[in-house]
């Protein structure tokens, strides 16, 4: 098992109180395999990925759990042992590929810097090369290469970023939300990209996304959240053919479908809860047409439902 | 537009800029209360000497004459002569610059370095006191008088501890005379570069020693616009989406912080260094005549006082052109370490 996380809770500690980003959350990603998080926003989906990475940022702390790499505890480990893995052995794709970038900094010296602080026995002339090839791999030309961040497009630029995740050879790429911000043409070039860099680098990939779409098209499993807590875990297509939680069936029921022109969106009714103050109980129960007086009292547990399947619903329990 | 044509342009906009200035300038003096003439005279004073120094002053003219007289003058490149001692202003000038330029220099340097570091410290523990601390300093350090810094420096340092001298620019009879470089006399006028040309390590300590208290007083009272301004950009910076990509990176925290942080940060710290260059002169010229420092402002200061209108419109103008200069110069790095930046 390439990452286990196991029973993470990440709480932001701001002064109107604790706000808690992730509860009690697990999963296991297997080596090869693509694994999707899906939610709203404020579900807890990118703090989740900031923490796989170390880099949570203040007043928000990892307040319990374990996130095993390669067998190893991550939460464990000293300061610069976990910056040598950062961008090295895990690395991450960012939502806006416009601001990701050191706007002082030309494509190739962010690159240069990256192979100069992870492997500073590689040659200046292997390194260039490393680059050349990689920026062949990923459609920029080699002549922009000395070019800075604002001379290049925003797919361009998340090439970049895709090519700073993928240049020392990462077991874990983890895509927060890699195409949000880019237009369906070329969210659709930047898609196939990652794909092929999937096969061609034998990449685990954890992808981040609120759309629903992008889960069925690119990830083996997925997994679903709701209020910083994971409501359902599954192959993706059993999820697709048979959503357990009454959540993901509403998530997925609230996809607009180009063939059913004419019809009323559906959404869910109500919000999402303030983390602030949750409601007790299952944070989905204010919302849920199945909701029963469990609901509002107990906390949510899980259930193995069928293989691969778990589920965190009291309908199950 | 090329660097160059920018270069062109921004040079042409100087001209109306010194006009303005010129004419401000102009008016104000003659508006002040205060005689020239007067100030030739001891108790005795007859009519027809008066006239007689008002018209070798060139003030028996009507005001528009007087104006496109100096005007002509100036645009010969002519600041006219010293109503004082009848000695050519843009010798004076030029014979004082030096002294404001080492003490501007010096000071700048003290700003920069206490501003920078500073500010990087206080963003690293923002929110913490030491963050308090260093904002408290900004605020006294900006808010302080110069001449009373000084005068405070002065007693502490030159008066209670004797050591470090209290004023002027070297020890007496000991001013650097530069050095001879193939068959040329190379001699700057700032004392620590002459000496050391000269190869003289005594002088070039002498110089520095009476540099420290004036570059001290006036660099400090600058600092804290620098404190301030760095933090906060670092604040903004280093909250910036290509900071969190960098982590995500395994970045070393140094590199992020210098290479990513303060090399971002720094573009609005340089604009502001081009527009304290103006405020350094203002402050030098309480800086010099607290330190007896024998520069453009204490230049300045006593042609005030002597209703000097030739010299005063001089040093005005040649604190113009300075000015605009520096905002040029300032510009053009701007351009330089900004790759965003093309004009």
């Amino acid at each position: 098992m390439l990452l286990q996380v196991q029973n993470l809770s990440i709480s932001y500690f701001t002064r109107r109180g604790e706000a808690k980003a992730v509860k009690n959350f697990s999963i296991e990603i297997e080596e090869g395999s693509t694994v999707g998080i899906v939610g709203e926003s404020g579900s807890g989906k990118s703090t989740l990925g900031l923490a796989i990475m170390g880099i949570v940022p203040p007043p928000g702390r990892i307040v319990s759990g374990k996130i095993l790499f390669d067998g190893e505890d991550l939460l464990m480990m000293e300061k610069e042992p976990l910056r040598r893995i950062r961008g090295r052995r895990i690395s991450m794709i960012f939502q806006d590929p416009m601001t990701s970038l050191n706007p002082v900094k030309n494509i190739r010296d962010h690159f240069s810097e990256m192979l100069r602080v992870h492997e500073p026995n590689v040659s200046k002339d292997e390194g260039e090369n490393r680059v050349a090839t990689l920026l062949e791999e990923l459609g920029i030309s080699k002549e922009r290469s000395r070019d800075y961040p604002h001379q290049f497009s925003g797919g361009m630029r998340q090439r970049v970023m895709i090519g700073l995740a993928l240049i020392l050879n990462p077991g874990l790429v983890i895509a927060d939300e890699p195409t949000t911000s880019l237009d369906v043409i070329v969210e659709a070039q930047i898609l196939e990209l990652l794909k092929s860099l999937k096969r061609t680098h034998n990449l685990t990939l954890i992808l981040i996304t609120h759309n629903v779409g992008l889960i069925a098209e690119m990830t083996d499993r997925v997994s679903v959240m709701y209020a910083g807590q994971l409501m359902e875990l599954s192959p993706t297509e059993k999820l697709f053919e048979r959503p357990l939680n009454p959540y993901t069936q509403a998530l997925l029921q609230s996809v607009p479908h180009v063939m059913a022109s004419g019809q009323a969106l559906t959404w869910i009714p109500g919000f999402p809860p303030n983390l602030l103050s949750p409601p007790p109980g299952c944070p989905f129960h204010p919302r849920c047409p199945y909701a029963f007086d469990k609901c509002k009292n107990v906390e949510l547990q899980y259930t193995k439902v069928e293989e691969e399947r778990t589920v965190a619903c009291h309908l199950y329990g | 537009m090329s660097l160059k044509s920018y270069i062109v342009a921004r040079l042409a906009l100087t001209v109306p800029m010194l006009l303005i200035l010129v004419t401000v300038v102009f008016v104000i003096v003659r508006i002040l209360p205060g005689d020239p003439v007067l100030l030739h005279f001891g108790k005795q004073i007859t009519p027809e000497a008066a006239e007689q120094v008002k018209h070798a002053l060139g003030l028996d003219v009507p005001l528009y004459v007087q104006y496109t007289n100096y005007l002509s003058d100036l645009i010969r490149g002519q600041l006219g002569t010293s109503f004082s001692n009848y000695e050519p202003v843009s010798r004076q000038i030029f014979s004082a610059f030096p002294a404001t330029i080492e003490l501007t220099i010096y000071s700048m340097l003290v700003a920069i370095v206490i501003g920078i570091t500073f500010g990087v410290r206080a963003s690293r523990k923002y929110g913490s006191a030491e963050d308090t601390g260093f904002r408290t300093y900004a605020i006294v350090s900006y808010a302080i008088p110069v001449f009373f810094l000084g005068l405070i420096m002065q007693a502490t340092f030159a008066v209670g501890l004797h050591i470090l001298p209290a004023t002027g620019r070297v020890s007496a009879g000991n001013i650097p005379q530069g050095a001879d470089f193939m068959g040329v006399h190379i001699q700057t006028g700032l004392y620590t570069i002459d000496s050391l040309l000269a190869g003289n390590l005594n002088q070039f300590i002498d110089a520095l020693k009476h540099l420290i208290l004036p570059s001290l007083t006036l660099g400090i009272a600058l600092s804290g616009v620098f404190v301030r301004i760095t933090r906060s950009n670092m604040l903004d910076i280093l909250n910036q989406d290509f900071v969190t990509a960098a982590k995500a990176r395994g970045l070393k925290e140094r590199t992020i912080l210098y290479s990513y942080g303060l090399r971002n940060a720094l573009l609005p710290v340089l604009t502001v260094t081009g527009l304290q260059f103006a405020a350094l002169l203002g402050g030098a010229i309480l800086t010099e005549t607290t330190f007896a420092w024998g520069g453009l402002g204490t230049y300045l200061f006593r042609t005030i006082q002597a209703y000097d209108y030739t010299a005063i419109q001089g040093a005005v103008v040649f604190f113009g052109i300075l000015v605009a200069f520096v905002s040029l110069v300032v510009d053009a790095l701007y351009a330089y370490l900004d790759p965003r930046i093309k004009y």
